[in-house]
Formats: C-alpha cells, sequence, structure tokens
C-alpha cells in the first residue's frame, strides 16, 4: 500500500515533464479490461503518449517504463457515465444553472451542448474521483421531440472536454415524447416524419428551404442537423420504455434505412430482445428500474438487462430514471446488483465481465466509439483507475485516476468539504479559514 | 423532460378531508375497518376530548412456523455481532440468540452457512403509497400543496395499500417497517403513518400497531419555492421561520384552551384538526420529523422547538448534519440522511458520502433513509457506502454498528424500538435472511419474515407478492 502511494506520487511529478515520452506500466493487480471479459488476476497494464498499449497476463514491462506496483489492488478500465447531463448542470434545481434543455428556444435539433460543457464543474472533479473518465452527455427535451446534439466529454482537469463534439441526435417518443408533441403518441410520429421530411426538402433545396419565419415548424438549423441523422452518420439516441413503443422504433428503418438508432431507456426491452438483437440496435438502460413506474413501464425488471444481454443485445446502462443526481459513481453500483441479480433464483444477471462492460465498453459501443474509449484493449485512450478493491464492490474506491494517460487530482470538493468538518467544532479560527 | 426526477414533484393534490368528529360523544367511533377502537383515550372528557386514534391498526400477524436459523452470521440491530450464530423465533416474537440454539420440536430449522441474519430494514422516509407507481398526476397525493401550513392532512388517508412499490422495498430490500410521509411543499405538511410492509386491502391493516405519529415538517427551498412562486408566503427563508412561529403560538393558545377544558369541564372548545397534530407534537404524544438540509437551518429550528416547547426527533435529507454533529448531538436530535445523494439542489450542494460516519463519530444518531422507490431497495447497500466512506476518512465503524444506521436508529426515532429494530427476545420476529454479507452489493434477501410470518422467500414463487395493479399485466408474477 505504501510502496503504491509512493509510487503514484513520484509518477505525478513525472507527468509534469511531456506525456509523449512516458510509458507506464501497471503490474500485479487485478486487471479489468473492460471488453466483456472476466478480470485477470496478476495482470499488467502498458500505457504510452496517452494510449493503452497493452493489457492483461504475460505482458512483459517494456524497457524504461515507469512501474507502479498495484499488487492487491485492481486496475480497470475507467468508467463511462453511460447517460447523463454532466458537465451541463451544477444543480438540477438551480434553473440558472442548468443547461440541460431549453423550454422556450426555437431551435431544437440544431442545439448542440459541447461549447456549454464545464470541465471545472464541482461535479466533474466528484464524479472523476469515483472513477467515471468520461460520459455521453445529452441535452434533454425542451418543447419538440428533439433533445438536440449531446456530447462524449472526458473528466480530465483539463480545459479540453470533449471527446467527440455532436455525437449524436436525442429524441424523446413514448410518453414524454407524446407530451412535448402535443398530447400524443401519434402527434410525436407526425412531429419525427415532419421534421425528417423538411431536412430531405433543405437538403435538395436550400435555398427554397424557409425555416426562419416565426411560425415555421423547423428552423433552418434544425433541418441542417438532421441530415446527418437520414445519413446514419450521426447515431439517433431514442428514448421509449414500451415494448410496442420499441417495435415502432425498429420499424423506422423500413422507412428510414440509413437511420443508426440507439435505444435508451427500454424498461420492457426483455419483452422484445429479440428483435432488438436481430436489428442490430444498441442500447442504453435503465438499470436496475423495476416498478411500474408508467403505464409504459408496466413490465420492469431488474432481469431486462440480462435478459437483452442473453438475447445478444448490446446494453449498457445509465443512471437514467434513478434518483441519484448527480451521482455517476453509483454507475458500479448498478452493475455490481446485476451480478447480483444472477444469484436470485428465477432472475437474469450478468457475470462479472459482463457487468463491468456496461458501465465501461458498451456505451462507447452504442455511439461506434468503442475502438477509441472504454476498455484498456491496445490502441484505446488510456483511461484506467486503480481501485483498492474490486471496482464493483460497495466498499471500493479509486486509489488513482488517469484520463488520456494522464494522471488525475484525487482531491476534490467534497474531500476538501470532509476534511475541513472531520472536527465539526469551530477552533481558534472559523472554519472558513481551515484549508 | 429531464433524464431523472430529482426534483420531487410537488403537485398539488385535491382531496377534501371528510373527518367526523367526535368531541363529546362518549361512544367510541366504530370504522368499517375496525372493530373497535383499541386507543383507550378515545373517550372524551377529562383527559382527551376527542379521539386520538380514530383510524386504528387493524394490522394483524400472519401465521408463522416456529423457526430456528443457525450457522448464520448475525448482525442484532444494536451493534451486536455473532459468528455461526442460531435465532430462534415463534409466536411473532425472537424468543433467543446465541452460539448454538437448540430447535424446539416442530420448529423449521434452516441451515444458513454461509449467509447472514439481520433485523428487517426500517425507512424512516418513504412515499410508497402517497406517490405509488405508477406515477400518474392521479396518484399524486403526497404533497396538499394548497397551503403552506396543513397540518390538517394524514398521510394515511393517501396511502394507496396496492403500491407495487412495497412489494419490490420487501422483496429486494428486506424492508419490514417504513414510515410514509406527506411530502414537503409545506411547512406542515402533516401526519406521516408507520406500516408494517405486509400488503392489505386497508391502510388500516398494514399500520404498524401503537405506533406514535409523525408531523411532517419542511424547512428551505421547497415550502419558499411552492409558495413564493404563487406570490404568497413564505417566499423567503425568514418567512418560512415566521409561518412556522405564527402557527406554533397557535398551537400553544390552542393547547392551552382544550388541557383547561379537559382538567376543569365546560364548554368544549371548538375542535381545528389540524391543531390537534399540533398539540400532540407540544404534548410529546406525536414526533417532528423535519425535512431540513442545511446546518444554519437546522440550528434555527431546533431553536424554535425550545421556544415553543417541542423536540424535533428527526432532521430528514440532512445533507449538512455533518457540519453540526455537536449540535445535534446536544440537542438529542437524529439526523436521516442518504449515502452519497448530493448536488441536486443549492441546498444539496454540500454532500458528501462521509455524512454518516462524521455523525457517529461525533456521538449523533444517524441512519439512512430513502425517500425514493428505487432507494428503499438498496438501502443496506447505502450503509455499505456510507461506511466505505467513513473508512476511507478513518472512521472505521464495524459493520454490526453500521447496521444501527438501518435498523435501531430508526426505530427509536419512530418511538417503536421497544417493538423491533432489533433481534432481541420479545421483539417483533422482523427478520432477514441474506444470502451472503448484506454490506456487499452481491448480496440479495433470501427470507423476510415479518412478525415471524415468513412473506418473502426468493427460492419460493408463491412467496412473494404481487399488488393487485400487476395482476394479469405485463409481467405479472416475474422475479423483479
Amino acid at each position: 500500500m505504501k510502496a503504491l502511494f509512493l509510487s503514484l506520487t513520484a509518477l505525478g511529478a513525472a507527468l509534469a515533464a511531456p506525456v509523449s515520452a512516458q510509458t507506464v506500466a501497471i503490474t500485479g493487480g487485478t486487471v479489468a479490461i473492460g471488453d466483456g471479459s472476466q478480470p485477470i488476476e496478476r495482470g499488467t497494464v502498458v500505457m504510452r503518449d496517452g494510449r493503452i498499449v497493452a493489457a492483461g497476463a504475460g505482458i512483459a514491462v517494456p524497457a524504461g517504463a515507469t512501474v507502479i506496483d498495484a499488487t492487491g489492488k485492481w486496475v480497470a478500465a475507467g468508467m463511462v457515465a453511460g447517460f447523463t447531463n454532466l458537465g451541463l448542470v451544477d444543480a438540477e434545481g438551480v434553473s440558472e444553472s442548468n443547461d440541460a434543455s431549453a423550454s422556450t428556444s426555437p431551435f431544437n435539433a440544431s442545439i448542440d451542448i459541447a461549447p456549454a460543457i464545464n470541465p471545472q464543474a464541482v461535479e466533474i472533479g466528484n464524479e472523476r474521483a469515483g472513477g467515471i473518465t468520461r460520459a455521453i452527455v445529452s441535452p434533454s427535451t425542451g418543447q419538440s421531440i428533439f433533445a438536440g446534439r449531446g456530447a462524449v466529454i472526458d473528466l480530465g482537469a483539463d480545459a479540453n472536454p470533449i471527446t467527440r463534439a455532436r455525437a449524436f441526435q436525442y429524441v424523446e417518443l413514448g410518453e414524454d415524447g407524446a407530451q412535448e408533441a402535443g398530447g400524443s403518441r401519434p402527434a410525436a410520429y407526425a412531429m419525427l416524419h415532419d421534421a425528417l421530411a423538411q431536412a430531405q426538402d433543405y437538403r435538395r433545396n436550400p435555398a427554397a428551404f424557409g425555416g426562419r419565419e416565426k411560425e415555421s415548424l423547423l428552423k433552418r438549423a434544425d433541418a441542417q442537423a438532421l441530415l446527418p441523422v437520414l445519413d446514419g452518420t450521426m447515431p439517433l439516441f431514442v428514448h421509449v420504455e414500451r415494448a410496442s413503443d420499441i417495435r415502432s422504433v425498429l420499424a423506422l428503418k423500413q422507412q428510414y434505412p440509413a437511420l443508426k438508432l440507439v435505444l435508451v431507456g427500454v424498461r420492457e426491452g426483455w419483452m422484445v430482445a429479440p428483435e432488438i438483437a436481430a436489428a442490430r440496435v444498441g442500447v442504453i438502460a435503465a438499470a436496475l428500474a423495476d416498478l411500474p413506474a408508467s403505464f409504459e413501464a408496466l413490465g420492469a425488471t431488474e432481469s431486462n438487462v440480462g435478459r437483452m444481454t442473453a438475447a445478444g443485445v448490446p446494453v449498457a446502462i445509465s443512471t437514467v430514471g434513478a434518483n441519484t443526481a448527480p451521482g455517476e459513481h453509483v454507475l458500479k453500483q448498478y452493475a455490481g446488483n446485476l451480478v447480483a441479480i444472477a444469484r436470485v433464483p428465477g432472475a437474469t444477471g450478468l457475470n462479472w465481465g459482463q457487468a463491468f462492460a456496461t458501465v465501461s465498453s458498451r456505451p462507447a459501443q452504442a455511439l461506434g466509439m468503442d475502438g477509441e474509449i472504454g476498455s484498456l484493449r491496445p490502441g484505446r485512450r488510456a483511461d484506467v483507475v486503480i481501485w483498492d478493491g474490486d471496482p464493483l464492490e460497495l466498499s471500493s474506491a479509486p486509489l488513482a485516476v488517469y484520463i488520456d494517460g494522464l494522471a488525475q487530482p484525487m482531491r476534490s470538493r467534497q474531500i476538501e468539504l470532509r476534511d475541513r468538518y472531520s472536527v465539526p467544532q469551530e477552533g481558534a479560527l472559523p472554519k472558513a479559514y481551515s484549508r | 423532460m429531464n433524464h431523472k426526477t430529482m426534483i420531487r414533484g410537488l403537485t398539488a393534490a385535491a382531496s377534501a378531508l371528510a373527518l367526523a368528529a367526535c368531541a363529546t360523544d362518549s361512544t367510541p367511533p366504530q370504522g368499517a375497518s375496525s372493530k373497535a377502537p383499541r386507543d383507550k383515550q378515545a373517550a372524551s372528557g377529562a383527559g382527551h376530548g376527542y379521539a386520538h386514534d380514530p383510524y386504528p391498526s387493524t394490522y394483524h400477524v400472519y401465521p408463522g412456523a416456529p423457526t430456528l436459523v443457525r450457522n448464520v452470521t448475525i448482525y442484532d440491530g444494536e451493534g451486536g455481532r455473532i459468528d455461526g450464530g442460531s435465532v430462534l423465533f415463534a409466536d411473532g416474537k425472537i424468543l433467543a440468540l446465541g452460539q448454538t440454539l437448540d430447535a424446539p420440536a416442530g420448529a423449521t430449522v434452516i441451515d444458513g452457512t454461509g449467509k447472514w441474519v439481520t433485523p428487517g430494514v426500517i425507512d424512516i422516509h418513504s412515499h410508497l403509497g402517497d406517490y405509488p407507481s405508477p406515477q400518474v398526476q392521479a396518484h399524486s397525493d403526497g404533497n396538499e400543496a394548497t397551503s403552506p401550513v396543513t397540518a390538517d392532512v394524514w398521510a394515511e388517508h393517501s396511502v394507496w395499500p396496492q403500491d407495487p412499490g412495497f412489494g419490490r422495498a420487501l422483496a429486494n430490500g428486506g424492508v419490514t417497517t417504513l414510515q410514509i410521509l406527506p411530502g414537503s411543499a409545506n411547512l406542515f405538511g402533516g401526519r406521516s403513518v408507520v406500516l408494517k410492509n405486509v400488503y392489505a386491502r386497508t391502510v388500516q391493516a398494514m399500520k404498524f400497531p401503537g405506533a406514535p405519529y409523525g408531523l411532517k415538517m419542511a424547512c428551505g427551498e421547497n415550502p419558499k419555492r411552492v409558495y413564493g412562486s404563487r406570490n404568497t408566503k413564505p417566499s423567503t427563508r425568514m418567512g418560512n421561520i415566521a409561518v412556522d412561529r405564527a402557527t406554533w403560538a397557535q398551537a400553544v393558545a390552542y393547547k392551552r384552551k382544550w388541557d383547561k377544558y379537559e382538567k376543569d369541564g365546560g364548554d368544549a372548545p371548538e375542535r381545528n384538526i389540524a391543531m390537534d397534530t399540533l398539540r400532540g407534537v407540544l404534548e410529546g404524544e406525536i414526533l417532528v420529523q423535519n425535512h431540513c438540509y442545511r446546518a444554519d437551518e437546522m440550528a434555527i429550528v431546533m431553536d424554535m422547538a425550545k421556544e415553543f416547547g417541542y423536540h424535533v426527533t428527526a432532521f430528514h435529507h440532512a445533507v449538512e448534519a455533518y457540519k453540526i454533529a455537536d449540535i445535534l448531538k446536544a440537542n438529542n436530535t437524529c439526523a436521516a440522511v442518504w449515502a452519497d445523494w448530493y448536488g441536486f439542489k443549492m441546498e444539496s450542494f454540500d454532500g458528501i458520502g462521509e455524512n454518516l460516519a462524521l455523525l457517529q463519530k461525533a456521538g449523533a444518531c444517524g441512519m439512512i433513509h430513502s425517500d425514493d422507490e428505487n432507494g428503499i431497495q438498496r438501502l443496506n447497500q447505502e450503509v455499505a457506502k456510507a461506511q466505505a466512506s467513513g473508512r476511507r476518512a478513518g472512521i472505521d465503524i464495524p459493520d454490526a454498528q453500521a447496521w444501527e444506521w438501518l435498523s435501531i436508529n430508526p426505530a427509536r426515532a419512530l418511538g417503536i424500538a421497544d417493538r423491533t429494530g432489533s433481534l432481541k427476545p420479545g421483539k417483533m420476529a422482523d427478520v432477514v435472511l441474506w444470502n451472503g454479507n448484506p454490506l456487499s452489493v452481491y448480496t440479495r434477501p433470501e427470507k423476510v419474515w415479518i412478525d415471524g410470518a415468513l412473506l418473502y422467500d426468493a427460492t419460493n414463487p408463491r412467496l412473494r407478492p404481487v399488488s393487485d395493479f400487476e395482476l394479469g399485466q405485463p409481467g405479472s408474477g416475474d422475479v423483479k
């Protein structure tokens, strides 16, 4: 333990030098790759130039590498928050600080969250210390079924949080979409089809397309933003819960064959799992939602993720539908629960490797970015977390976090508060003087 | 739409209360669902001028077999731990705990090798039943958000006993007792009700027999937001306290009138249903359960309690309790908290995972709570997280002691610790057998007994409740 901390300190100092020169080998720990494979005991992770070089058993330590002894620890891929508003919101209930949605904006699909991400947000620092290294950040809908374009971010302590801007378009169907569209599911589909048709009009003849009039149903920028969706070059995240709604969304591909769909929420996914698998559509599910929270989620069960996975659907999990904000660090707890479910008679859970993938490579896979982030496979960005134990276990916490190969600060505002109030009483000076 | 529903809905529930007063009628009330009032104080005249328990519990203990669970690790709920131990219960009561116990003739004997036994989990803060699933507008019965003072409403008159959430809390969370509160839109939200987690046709048949009522109060952002946005008082924190004080002053006067009447007789004072509840608080008969986040506000509320002669039993959502752990201890006031919720509004901005551990370190009374239909299914895990955070801050709280946050501490703050909340001989046999260490993420309840009756068994699909609402619907009877 002491040796580890010493070497981490040494590394932190070394990283003041240009990162490109560094080769780092983390040895002796239990390695969790994040790609669905099982953890590897006494493995090695090698990173260089901000990328993973190798991870697994029997990996030789390159000559000249800085070696970190992680014996007795776990070395795991950084967690990817599957669907969140991290960096977009300081406090959800403080509307001035909340950039997740714009309920009176004339714009919808063209909304782009990337320039609004604040890498210095308190939540980013807290959640990074909890082992989250990347996040899929989405806007929420305002007065349209289209929320706009989300981004993939890193949680690194630097000024450049964007991994991929305009990474996907987000749309609400189901009950929420019905509400945004004026009160019914049919109205939501009318809005969807009309918007896509208008986008085609815009493409055919931009000069003839209005979209600047006050009464226009779709602004020019919105029409333009939907073109890559129609082309399938920008994934379309669709929030639906009910089995029948999932079927209707999958059927959209008959009319718009190029759509690259990703389903979000999907509480009744298990009821149509073979159809989702056959459509080769990825899912970002509400992890443990098991209540009939709405009429579109009557079939909700904790076995949902396990059953979809068993049917061949690639499933990531998220905190969607969970009352934890902004606690993306709880993703590990949810993933651990998916393992626990495997021990409940009659339920369907996941094995450890599958469960860890739901919070690492699976979210990346949903976006087609698992070649870049989400696992410790060679060539991926070096997002690595050294844990003091099994990352999915409640007693475990990160000891060190690397993003793009860079050691991250482990102090957070929460730690500062904790230390200030380790003794509640004020001393010779008020608490405001203790830092 | 928001991805999450963090700011609990504060929609008004337009439910008028039909209350049958029986101020001077000496005939005990006969409820449709009650055989007879159990409250001996129901009679009028000297002592009490009106029924204090007009909707009495009709809960009954379901049949159970004498049961011995052995070869288990036991957390007794009061800090005690027995490795390789046994627990014996019969006729609804705990009979004995020990290293080795003999099974009485005819007892069911369960070998718990590799498993754990604990008291049932108690959630002091739930809205199951008054914000039930499905969360449709027609079900939004948790906040009577029509006036900042609605001490006249009783949560039990909103609770839908068929909420599917009760079954999930039982099967996934091992919850055996829970307090249902009205919401936090109002300064005085109304009365709570304590329930045994046993499905019934009526809420009265779920009521924990003899549990004191609670008064839900709220400080901070919710009341000032709800009423401020309507341009009515309170719109500020100082407005919150002003309305609180005016109301307590009324309550003190009301109490004086009724005390005099009950002592000296004469014409009965006019009944005021809201003031009945506040009088109950001033008498110590009803416990104050106060939604309050910020340290400075909690301190003010504790002084307000002294000003008017009541006591705050527990602050709920006390995100900043760790900042005033010493003051809470000095006031003998508990803090019910989440493990790691923070940052969702201004008054939760300073939430930290070490809150419970710092309370424990200071010797203050702390406990976990959910305020959430999902969180209530994993309160054991929330405690494990809180314990782990403490450990990293150098506060090592043993597992058996951490379990107090789930059982005896909430039982005390509900005034029912003499009957449940720990595995002590003579107490209710509210017992959970876990399929592993209950402070591990990989563990689930295997069996749950309430008053010695086996009401959940993971290995027996017939011992898995299905609420009326779910019957015949997609997924009915599935493992949830």
